[in-house]
């Protein structure tokens, strides 16, 4: 039985139920796995972390399935428990460092109020757990960091303290919405080899939307690739890059820039791969509203 | 690392000083104006009418900025208008803040119907021509303190409720708002917690910026005659006199329009100089 399990479940934009989001999305994952969520902007891949942690746009409903986390079905919770189990089971690492950390507030409460709040906590408990967590992922001076506000630090120093944050409360799953995309490439290496060192050392499952198939190959095991909110291939990421089972994700493999060959021409999707996939999609809608 | 940014240090501005340093100052003669101030604001006299201010020929000793044509004495009069203006800016000024910001919060952040209910209400109340709204408004209360606070209040709120909706929605749109909901928290206390201290440098501004306005629009209606009593002295009432006399006696009119001036300049001077130095945010 998988920890998290993900069935069928559709979203389109309220009041719009032909402008679907997401088509039939069924993915799992095991307790302390992580599996990627690739594919191009726009194709849904933030959509699914939002709707597991229920911070969808007003815009977008969930038509239809199932967010099975931990045997229970989420959408079938009223709004008040669903939140509360979220927060005791689920946590977030945001996309941008330079949004995610409330810029009034000093570093060190942004940290401990989630462990006072959900799992009640002491103060002095909580800024001890801040302090280690902070030290765990290698901030030097954390007492000073816990003392700082945002602004007062470096991008890659405020995505440090996300994921200390993400796992403070001792999550069993964590989606991480592009965690790397906005720090340029040198950091983004760090942060990478951070999150999974604290994936390892915690066992926590992780939900990695990425596009970037780098990223995959270095931290998840499985992975789904998503094309227009509908999922096309789901797969362990050994057997995707060995071998892609869908034309798209091989079309998006052969994407992928080379850094052996860094004056060689982008080679983009080709229009064929797109049009057949699209097609696919629509004859996957049409058999559904039969 | 912690870098530099920590240490940049914000000194107080000159305009803070300033600005703070005139409101201080007219606070301290609001307060202690029937101490202070050299004569009876009320008192008459019309063989003193029209004296002028201390350093032109002619003048009174005593009566230091001058006196009206019915021989009142121009700075008691100043120092004792002070206490009304600063009456209505403080008043008017937060009662307006605290609807309008509210109203604001609550459109920008919840969305939904709680938005399009209170963004319709707020154009429909911006298409009333807001001088005579006010005019309207004190005519059908009656004059008095308490008319003049009600008009500002009703008029004004707008003008927090549409920049505070719009700054709102901009912070809600943050990823911080997204982590405070994954974390469990109810929409309404992520708008306290979460929401509420990054727009208040804004309303700080607006606030102060409001004081300044609740002190024009109650000389404006002073200067109309709908303010309080007419006794009582005020400064948009003193312009309205001195008007009728500038020829003759120009101090009349120009002391308290300059007193007035710069008040106003004073509080939006102070709003964005505490903004400048108490914005954790950098910008």
């Amino acid at each position: 039985m998988s920890f998290l399990s993900i069935r069928n479940l559709s979203a389109a934009l309220k009041g719009r139920p032909e402008d679907r989001i997401l088509r039939n999305v069924s993915l799992n994952v095991a307790a302390g796995e992580v599996r990627g969520l690739v594919g191009e902007s726009g194709a849904g891949k933030s959509m699914i972390g939002k709707a597991i942690l229920g911070t969808l746009p007003l815009s977008v409903e969930i038509t239809g399935g199932q967010i099975i986390l931990d045997g229970t079905d989420l959408l079938t919770l009223p709004p008040a428990q669903r939140r509360t189990r979220i927060g005791q089971i689920c946590a977030l690492i945001p996309q941008d460092p330079l949004t995610a950390l409330n810029p009034s507030r000093r570093i060190g409460p942004q940290i401990t109020n989630r462990l006072v709040d959900i799992l009640h906590w002491s103060r002095a408990d909580a800024e001890k757990r801040a302090r280690d967590l902070l030290a765990e992922v290698h901030i030097p001076d954390p007492d000073r960091v816990m003392r700082s506000y945002p602004h007062e630090l470096s991008g890659g120093m405020r995505q440090r303290i996300l994921i200390a944050s993400a796992f403070a409360a001792e999550p069993k799953l964590i989606v991480a919405d592009e965690p790397t995309t906005a720090l340029d490439v040198t950091v983004q290496k760090q942060i990478l080899k951070l999150i999974a060192e604290m994936q390892a050392r915690h066992g926590t499952a992780i939900l990695f939307v990425t596009h970037d198939l780098g990223v995959v190959s270095k931290v998840c095991q499985s992975l789904s690739v998503l094309y227009a909110g509908k999922v096309l291939e789901d797969t362990t990421v050994r057997d995707f890059f060995a071998a892609p089972g869908h034309a798209y994700s091989r079309a998006l493999l052969a994407a992928t820039p080379k850094y052996t060959d860094p004056d060689g021409s982008l080679t983009p999707v080709p229009d064929a791969v797109i049009a057949a996939t699209r097609a696919e999609v629509a004859d996957a809608d049409r058999m559904t509203h039969v | 690392m912690l870098d530099g940014r920590a240490q940049i240090s914000r000194p107080w501005s000159p305009r803070l000083i300033l600005s703070g340093a005139w409101l201080a100052f007219l606070v301290a003669a609001a307060l202690l104006a029937p101490w202070i101030a050299p004569k009876d604001p009320l008192a008459q006299d019309l063989f003193l009418g029209r004296l002028p201010p201390f350093w032109v020929t002619g003048a009174e000793p005593g009566y230091y900025l001058g006196t009206d044509s019915l021989g009142r004495d121009v700075l008691s009069r100043i120092l004792h208008g002070a206490r009304l203006a600063l009456t209505v800016a403080l008043i008017a000024g937060s009662l307006t803040c605290i609807i309008g910001a509210t109203l604001g919060l609550l459109a920008g952040f919840l969305r939904g119907w709680v938005d399009i209910a209170i963004s319709r209400m707020i154009d429909i109340w911006m298409a009333f021509p807001p001088v005579l709204f006010s005019i309207l408004l004190i005519a059908v209360l009656g004059p008095g303190l308490t008319s003049i606070i009600i008009a500002i209040v009703v008029i004004d709120w707008t003008r927090f409720a549409r920049v505070i909706r719009a700054e709102a929605m901009a912070q809600g749109a943050m990823d911080y708002v997204a982590s405070a909901q994954v974390a469990g928290r109810t929409r309404l206390s992520t708008m306290v917690t979460e929401i509420l201290p990054n727009v208040l440098p804004t309303i700080v501004v607006l606030l102060t910026l409001e004081m300044g306005i609740s002190i024009i629009v109650e000389a404006i209606l002073s200067f109309v005659n709908l303010s309080i009593s007419t006794d009582d002295p005020t400064w948009g009432g003193m312009i309205a006199e001195g008007r009728t006399s500038v020829h003759q006696a120009w101090w009349v009119l120009v002391f308290p329009l300059v007193t007035l001036f710069f008040t106003v300049l004073s509080f939006s001077q102070l709003g964005e100089g505490l903004k400048d130095r108490y914005d954790p945010v950098l910008r």
